[in-house]
């Protein structure tokens, strides 16, 4: 994913006056700072830990060392490394049944057994990723920036590499600051066992199943070899970004930005590992079909943000608007409050509150006996929702003005029926349970 | 969409014509504004951990920053 930001063209920050005057001190006092020798000097480095953690579902753990450093009059490099751990279960898109169910592995070797009234999980979920990233900004002109970067994410599945480029223009005595930026990137996707056949049967059995699901169960539905028909090894998608921006300081403590985003995705969309489960009238599953998503989408979103200087803290409040043709339409309200406390620490409450509509191809489940859609996910994250997030974050200076913080939220997501009626037995089950994550996170910045 | 986008567009240029009259301060009244916590993109780590769980969990990425493509996340 690219998070380069565009913010860092709007930042008209002054030069560090608190760094010179410590600088100063020390002269005066004979002394020199602990940390005045060494290779990371004139570095700012941001380093983060971050836990991830659903209940009964997937976990993660993801590192971030962010290094910045002026080489001075305003030419900047930004460096960004990231790797994370991702393990556990992910929800496949089939159906609970109120029986056990036994589903093949994404790989296609073995089977593993859903509980009755369970979401069927994909319980084989194990990924690690890692990232790298540079950005280089600098004055373009007296009154203007250029700012461009490249990264690349690699994990076993997958692969991204992207270019960026913005550029901003400061007017009004720097009160106003346009921007406008392109991304570009390349994305490869290589799932365990190839790329599904659209609509493809998944190899599955109702009931315990039994070690082969190729044996001759009752709905058994594969080409007795246990591998499910794939299409490809691999495909691909480009996404097209475009990104308009427009900062505007308020008054001598308040800042506004307004962004206006475009993106263009062309090329697989479909997620390889997810299914729909086709249901008879009774809403017992008798196939499980590999699902299909148009190739391509084009988004657009509008991004509003404020920030206010307190006597005592800063409060921060963010709305996004964002459309797609896929009909995913969202609201989302973010807002950070934080307080000081004393010359040197603060707490940050942290409210989040998400709401999406469902795509237009989004349904639970595939009826039997209908005829297959043109495209079709079961995939929750793009069914109505509604999410929130509530968090609290602590953070103190230690060692002459490095920071510490912590940062601790919990995270729930409550999917919705979109209109769709349940047949049979599946009207006695949980089909959109809500997921409930805890994130944790060290920050270390010095 | 269009609409909406249109919408913004007119917004923005009211914004932009109001800049020009009585928004903004004069450079010896960014004490406040120049503070590190009042950045953009202050805290940058948070944000870019956040937009990797939301961009993993939800229909919709972007916003602050390019919405991009990127990983298989689940």
């Amino acid at each position: 994913m690219q998070l380069t930001k565009l913010t860092n063209l709007h930042t008209n920050k002054v030069p560090n006056i608190s760094a010179a005057l410590a600088a100063a001190t020390c002269a005066l006092l004979g002394t020199l700072p602990a940390q005045a020798a060494g290779p990371l000097e004139d570095w700012k480095i941001d380093t983060s830990l971050m836990y991830y953690g659903e209940t009964d579902r997937v976990s993660a753990i993801e590192t971030v060392i962010n290094a910045e450093k002026d080489f001075g009059d305003e030419h900047i490099f930004v460096g960004k490394f990231v790797v994370d751990a991702l393990t556990g279960a992910s929800a496949t898109g089939a159906v609970a049944q109120s029986t056990v169910q036994t589903v093949s592995r994404p790989s296609g070797a073995g089977t593993y057994q859903i509980a009755a009234g369970d979401t069927p999980l994909d319980d084989t979920f194990k990924d690690t990723r890692v990232q790298v990233s540079g950005q280089w900004t600098q004055p373009w002109s007296d009154n203007s920036r250029l700012s461009s970067g490249a990264q690349i994410s690699a994990e076993h599945d997958y692969f991204s590499a992207g270019i960026n480029s913005s550029y901003a223009y400061d007017l009004f005595n720097k009160n106003t600051t346009l921007s406008a930026g392109l991304a570009l990137s390349y994305d490869i996707i290589k799932p365990e066992g190839g790329i599904p056949l659209p609509f493809g049967l998944k190899s599955y059995s109702a009931g315990p199943g039994e070690d082969d699901v190729g044996d001759d169960d009752a709905y058994e539905n594969d080409d007795d070899d246990g591998i499910d028909a794939r299409r490809a090894d691999n495909d691909n998608k480009t996404t097209v970004d475009l990104l308009f921006g427009l900062t505007q300081v308020i008054n001598r403590r308040m800042l506004m930005q307004f962004n206006l985003g475009y993106s263009m995705v062309d090329g697989y969309s479909t997620d390889p590992y997810k299914v729909l489960s086709v249901v008879n009238g009774l809403g017992l599953t008798q196939q499980l079909l590999y699902e299909n998503r148009p190739d391509k989408r084009a988004k657009t979103f509008a991004f509003w943000q404020t920030k206010y200087a307190l006597n005592n803290g800063v409060a921060d409040i963010s709305y996004r608007y964002a459309s797609d043709d896929w009909d995913v339409n969202s609201h989302t309200i973010d807002s950070r409050l934080r307080i000081n406390v004393g010359d040197n620490s603060y707490i940050q409450p942290h409210l989040r509150y998400y709401q999406q509509s469902a795509a237009n191809f989004y349904q639970p489940f595939l009826i039997e006996g209908q005829s297959l859609p043109e495209f079709a996910t079961a995939d929750y994250r793009l069914g109505e929702m509604t999410a929130y997030t509530i968090g609290l974050k602590y953070g103190t200076q230690v060692n002459d003005g490095d920071e510490l913080s912590f940062r601790l939220e919990y995270y729930q997501q409550s999917p919705k029926n979109a209109g769709f009626a349940e047949p049979g037995s599946l009207q006695n089950l949980d089909l959109y349970p809500s997921i409930k994550a805890v994130i944790a996170q060290v920050n270390y910045r010095f | 969409m269009k609409k909406t986008i249109m919408k913004f567009a007119v917004l923005l240029l009211a914004i932009q014509a109001i800049g020009c009259a009585s928004l903004g301060v004069e450079p010896w009244e960014r004490d406040l504004l120049a503070k590190d916590e009042m950045a953009l993109d202050a805290e940058g780590n948070d944000l870019g951990l956040d937009d990797h769980i939301y961009f993993s969990k939800e229909g919709t990425s972007g916003g602050r920053a390019f919405a991009g493509g990127g990983c298989g996340c689940n």
